[in-house]
């Protein structure tokens, strides 16, 4: 059964990177990146095996399990970001040193590394805020 | 994190916006995983083929190679992953000549920057094998995971911003994998088979890749009970880094820090995980498609060896590929070289095949060439490509180096799933 979240729940991860952004929430409990999954033209998940297939990212507080796969996230997340083609914020329950790379380099926020499972705290369509300084994601 | 007075100096801008950029990143990334410190690297491995640059980050290396090259030089020695476009080739792959400007401009930016353009990911078997214990900062992970692994060298995946940042300041944070306690096992895996062919290395590295929870988890490998060779040991880490992200597995009696499972795990060893062939198989016949349709033969990602080469041309010797078939070979421009002059790129050319030099399929535009060429169904003896490309329009299939070379010429696939 799918957990219903509640406004104003507060869940704890590891201080991250970038500046506090709020927007909708995308969740899935898959894996993540750039180059594996995404259509970054298109700026929706195009892997066929990812639950988000089909699915637009774009503006979107990203919530995911773990970063997989290959280093040239780093570059793309800047490059999707000038574009006006990347999500909001990248919300995982263990990022890899390119994610946080990625993340620093283009100026994304990222947290990671929370008390539960991320994934199935949040659900899509929740209007979250995600603040780096301090390592949270908060229900609105 | 603790800096030093250069650190310091660096982060402050004493020596440029270069440096500055570049201390910056080095202390985001530090902070992020709790790095106490930084450590030298004796050499970086910079991934940043122009697809994954974009304009934005091609437009942001234009800016540091226009400074002063007091603040520009890298200050450890640095080589580049594979290209995105063979220059010598692309018309032929019809890649645009946008893609190609962008290819020349990022090129033009690295060598202001003293970057060497070795354009290749088999640099430890090329360039300058890395040596135990030595601390690098490798990006393209299939070099990461086999300096870790099979050299017992010292580095977390780096990607292209953090890479040229270890480049330009010679410090790398000192977390993850620079550290002796993350190096240990965690999970323990027992193989009761010897993979026949290089795509079955490869299956096996993605069966373990796939079990991974994290790239903290550092699989262990028992019961391969002679070395395999350096090709295996490539494909069987590309395939792991690529399907689990994982930067480092050790082989019990094979890799240099696992002598045996007492050590390599600090302790009594965990139970193991059979690796069984039906599971290295099943694996493989996972991506045998519905019909026998056709379009492309890719052997990359890795780029292929000496060996390989001298393979494939034997493969290749005295046939044809169909017409209706394109079979591409990409390696790096030392070993097309050391093919030119040995005859095995005439062999395989002959055969109707193309040779590509400095580049890799998957960081060519695969997408955009797919399309150009109407490629879709793709046979590779790579697992790491066939993970990868999925994302990327196709249907990709993965077979042993001879099925796909019977494949390609006869224009279908031949054959059967197992």
């Amino acid at each position: 059964m799918t957990r219903q979240s509640k406004q104003g729940e507060v869940f704890q991860g590891h201080v991250g990177i970038g500046l506090r952004v709020t927007g909708e929430a995308l969740v899935a409990s898959d894996n993540f990146s750039a180059r594996y999954d995404l259509d970054r033209l298109k700026g929706i998940f195009s892997r066929q095996q990812h639950k988000l297939c089909g699915q637009s990212y774009v503006g979107k507080i990203l919530i995911l399990n773990a970063a997989k796969g290959g280093v040239a996230s780093a570059w793309m997340l800047r490059e999707m970001a000038a574009r006006d083609m990347g999500p909001a914020a990248l919300i995982l329950n263990f990022a890899n040193p390119i994610m946080a790379q990625g993340a620093a380099f283009a100026g994304l926020a990222l947290i990671d590394r929370f008390d539960g499972d991320i994934t199935a705290l949040v659900k899509s369509g929740d209007r979250v805020t995600a603040d780096p300084a301090v390592g949270t994601v908060e229900i609105l | 994190m603790k800096l030093t007075d250069h650190e310091s100096a660096m982060l402050a801008g004493a020596e440029g916006p270069a440096r500055k950029y570049a201390m910056e990143q080095v202390v985001s990334v530090g902070q992020f995983f709790d790095a106490e410190d930084c450590v030298d690297v004796a050499q970086v491995h910079l991934m940043a083929d122009p697809e994954s640059l974009g304009e934005e980050c091609v437009g942001f290396l234009e800016g540091l190679a226009a400074l002063p090259e007091d603040q520009r030089l890298v200050r450890a020695p640095t080589v580049t992953d594979p290209r995105g476009v063979d220059l010598q080739a692309y018309k032929r792959l019809k890649q645009t000549e946008d893609q190609a400007n962008l290819e020349r401009r990022s090129i033009a930016a690295f060598r202001a920057l003293g970057v060497m353009m070795t354009d290749t990911c088999i640099n430890y078997q090329t360039i300058m094998p890395p040596v135990l214990g030595e601390h690098l900062a490798f990006g393209d992970t299939g070099s990461s995971i086999y300096a870790n692994s099979v050299m017992g060298a010292r580095t977390n995946f780096e990607g292209g911003p953090s890479a040229l940042a270890a480049a330009l300041t010679g410090r790398t944070p000192r977390y993850g994998f620079h550290l002796d306690g993350v190096r240990k096992g965690s999970t323990h895996f027992e193989v009761d088979h010897r993979p026949k062919d290089l795509s079955e290395w490869g299956a096996l590295g993605a069966v373990v890749g796939r079990d991974m929870k994290s790239y903290w988890e550092v699989p262990v490998i028992s019961g391969v009970e002679s070395p395999p060779t350096s090709d295996e040991l490539k494909h069987f880490g590309a395939a792991l880094a690529s399907f689990g992200s994982t930067p480092l597995f050790h082989m019990t009696g094979i890799t240099p820090e696992a002598p045996d499972l007492q050590t390599v795990f600090d302790g009594p060893a965990p139970a193991a995980t059979p690796l069984t062939r039906a599971a290295t198989i099943a694996l493989r016949d996972s991506y045998w498609p519905a019909d026998d349709r056709l379009d492309v033969v890719v052997f990359a990602a890795p780029q292929l060896s000496l060996m390989e080469m001298r393979d494939l041309a034997g493969l290749m010797q005295g046939r044809r590929v169909n017409d209706t078939v394109t079979l591409i070979a990409a390696t790096s421009p030392e070993i097309k070289s050391a093919c030119d002059r040995m005859g095995l790129t005439a062999t395989i050319e002959d055969a109707g095949g193309i040779v590509l030099e400095g580049v890799c399929f998957y960081q060519m535009y695969a997408r955009e060439i797919g399309e150009a060429n109407g490629w879709t169904r793709l046979m590779s003896n790579s697992a790491k490509i066939v993970n990868i490309l999925g994302g990327y329009g196709y249907e990709p299939m993965l077979a042993s180096m001879a099925h796909c070379v019977d494949s390609a010429v006869a224009g279908k696939i031949v054959g059967g799933a197992s």
